[in-house]
């Protein structure tokens, strides 16, 4: 369960690097909780100590601009927890990884994925500000304005905050009756 | 007549709840939920917290394999010396299992990795859904099963309602042509197959691996296949299920018996791809001229023949830094600290004997610390009761009990910072095997064969007497 989610507007955060996987985000030695909160402590531990995480300002970005195929790895949540928990609400790359991507959904985190010569831009200005409207699906930045595309009932979720698990609750009659028709 | 199908169509029609809308994804029911403590203890929660029931306990079964030490537990099933964080996770799941009535493979003599139990006690079947809180899941899509990892919230809805909401990916036929030279294993296939798609180049699709290359191999060998698609960025990999598949489940604990058993082998013929049914994409990856197989880098994707030289390729940024290794340097020869044989990549039987055909009558190197770790208690068991155990302890290499171990080194079993080794585990990205540690990806032999020179090395070098194929 996370907060409505339907503009973000904050600084940029940039790491270029490709192919960022969820062991960089948060590292196995941190997954020995039990619970979902306190894991931005940890997010990006092992590079909390290198430029440009070790700037302040990295605090106040709620939008991530990652280099290509973010999030591949481990399936673990935790890195979309210790992601939404140290302040990022979007994460813009050319591909996404497949099981963080519907993580960050669950999570109040959008994720965005855009053409390479709108990456490039985005990754050549850290710092600067970007504007997300999740309604119109479009990202605002340096003057440009620019339209993504992200699944519908992920939005809907994303904009609404809501629990898909209330859903899937609600279609038990569907679910008993396939489960008596296979027996 | 029918449109023709592939074997994933045939699954994801199968057990289709509610079809997928623009609106609204598919409701697809799940046969088999596989559950560790570690992605598990949230999804408990939120179901402790709304005072839910698990759905289908009985299409439910967890172990405990990521943060258990590789020591021998005590009378209490605790470990010394187990870190409060990692000792509380364990008893969460012990008790959300009793709470929850799922059956929990616990004690000393049944654990082992979810991917490998889940296998060999005949729970992974042909045709069935499969998910998992772990992006190995992948592997029982050996069996021509749709298996694939999940979140932990998704963990929740699947353990609350045995249904997931899911897009369904688009398909990718992955052909191996030509037939691989002794001593190339299933490993070195995955790898070649993952440095020709890249790390994402599966993003978005199901795999389905095809062509002799692929059917020639055992169970375990298409295990270590459908493992590693995930590196590929592929959700879930798939075999077709054929008479062997239905030889290595024929007896086993949860497979069907009697009557049932030719019914279910009649259904799981019907399930191979079509003549003529369309994939999204087809690559084809030529096997025929293929040696054993490393990686260099720090993504599964970097990877190279284990005599070439390492590449000098920029897009690979400060990767070759990372490893300290030059480019256009060679890797054979380079001195290793640390050779670890096991994880749901290798951890089969079948992989501990190909590591013990080439470490047999040989030392490894005093420099060289060597773990074999087991992928569950039958493995473990099996490799004791063959002479394979008293091969490794004879070689110098420490003999554990089972679990995901160094693999991702949760359980106290790293690599130091700055250590370099060689593993037959799935992931070298950058302090995967401990803060700062440096990985090197290849198949049990050349690990062995490593472990033996103290240095990289190639296992055809060592002549056995045994097959090395796994």
């Amino acid at each position: 369960m996370h907060e409505p989610l339907t503009t973000v507007s904050s600084s940029r955060l940039v790491l270029p690097q490709p192919n960022i996987d969820t062991d960089q985000i948060i590292p196995a030695r941190f997954l020995t909780t039990t619970t979902r909160h306190g894991l931005g402590a940890h997010a990006f531990a092992d590079w909390r100590d290198t430029p440009p995480l070790d700037d302040p300002r990295a605090a106040d970005c709620a939008v991530l601009v990652a280099g290509d195929n973010f999030g591949c790895g481990s399936s673990r949540e935790h890195a979309a927890w210790a992601l939404h928990d140290f302040g990022i609400r979007a994460v813009i790359s050319t591909t996404i990884a497949d099981i963080f991507r519907a993580n960050a959904i669950q999570n109040g985190i959008v994720p965005i994925e855009v053409a390479p010569k709108t990456h490039a831009a985005l990754l050549a200005r850290p710092w600067e500000p970007v504007e997300l409207d999740l309604p119109s699906r479009r990202i605002r930045f340096d003057g440009a304005e620019i339209e993504f595309t992200i699944d519908a009932f992920g939005a809907h979720c994303l904009a609404h905050g809501l629990d898909t698990l209330d859903y899937l609750l609600s279609q038990s009659n569907d679910i008993t009756a396939f489960e008596a028709a296979r027996a | 007549m029918n449109e023709p199908r592939t074997l994933f169509d045939k699954i994801w029609d199968r057990h289709v709840v509610q079809a997928e809308t623009d609106e609204r994804p598919a409701l697809l029911y799940v046969d088999l939920h596989l559950v560790h403590e570690v992605t598990s203890p949230q999804a408990f929660r939120t179901l402790r917290g709304r005072n839910l029931r698990v759905r289908r306990p009985d299409r439910t079964l967890a172990t405990i394999d990521h943060s258990v030490p590789t020591t021998v537990a005590d009378e209490h099933g605790t470990w010394p010396g187990l870190s409060a964080a990692a000792s509380k996770q364990i008893e969460e799941l012990r008790d959300n299992c009793r709470t929850f009535g799922v059956p929990l493979r616990d004690s000393t003599d049944d654990r082992g990795i979810v991917h490998v139990i889940g296998p060999e006690s005949g729970a992974t079947q042909p045709g069935m859904t499969i998910v998992c809180g772990d992006s190995h899941t992948s592997t029982h899509g050996a069996f021509g099963a749709l298996a694939f990892g999940i979140g932990s919230t998704e963990v929740s809805h699947v353990l609350a309602t045995q249904c997931l909401l899911q897009r369904k990916p688009r398909s990718m036929a992955v052909e191996l042509v030509g037939t691989p030279a002794p001593g190339v294993t299933a490993k070195d296939l995955i790898l070649a197959v993952i440095g020709r798609l890249g790390v994402d180049g599966g993003t978005g699709h199901v795999i389905e691996y095809r062509g002799d290359a692929v059917t020639r191999l055992d169970m375990a060998g298409r295990m270590t296949l459908c493992n590693m698609s995930i590196e590929a960025g592929a959700r879930a990999g798939l075999v077709a299920p054929d008479a062997t598949t239905f030889e290595y489940l024929r007896g086993r604990p949860r497979a069907p018996a009697n009557g049932d058993w030719e019914h279910a082998v009649r259904d799981w013929s019907e399930l191979p791809t079509d003549a003529g049914a369309r994939f999204d994409a087809t690559v084809t990856v030529d096997v025929g001229n293929l040696t054993p197989q490393i990686t260099y880098g720090t993504n599964p994707g970097m990877v190279m023949p284990i005599e070439a030289n390492v590449p000098n390729r920029s897009e690979d940024g400060d990767a070759l830094e990372y490893m300290q290794l030059e480019p256009n340097a060679p890797l054979l020869g380079r001195p290793i600290d640390v050779a670890f044989v096991g994880s749901c990549t290798n951890g089969r039987i079948e992989d501990l004997r190909s590591a013990a055909a080439v470490l047999r009558g040989h030392r490894i190197r005093d420099s060289v610390r060597m773990l074999v770790v087991p992928g569950s208690h039958a493995v473990k068991a099996a490799a004791e009761r063959e002479g394979l155990a008293d091969v490794f302890v004879a070689a110098g290499a420490e003999w554990r009990e089972p679990g995901c171990s160094m693999c991702i080194a949760m359980n106290g079993d790293v690599v130091g910072k700055g250590q370099l080794a060689i593993s037959t585990s799935n992931r070298n990205f950058r302090g995967r095997q401990g803060p700062g540690s440096r990985t090197l990806l290849a198949s049990p032999a050349t690990v062995a064969a490593s472990a033996i020179e103290g240095a990289v090395a190639d296992p055809r070098d060592f002549a056995t007497t045994e097959t090395i194929d796994a």
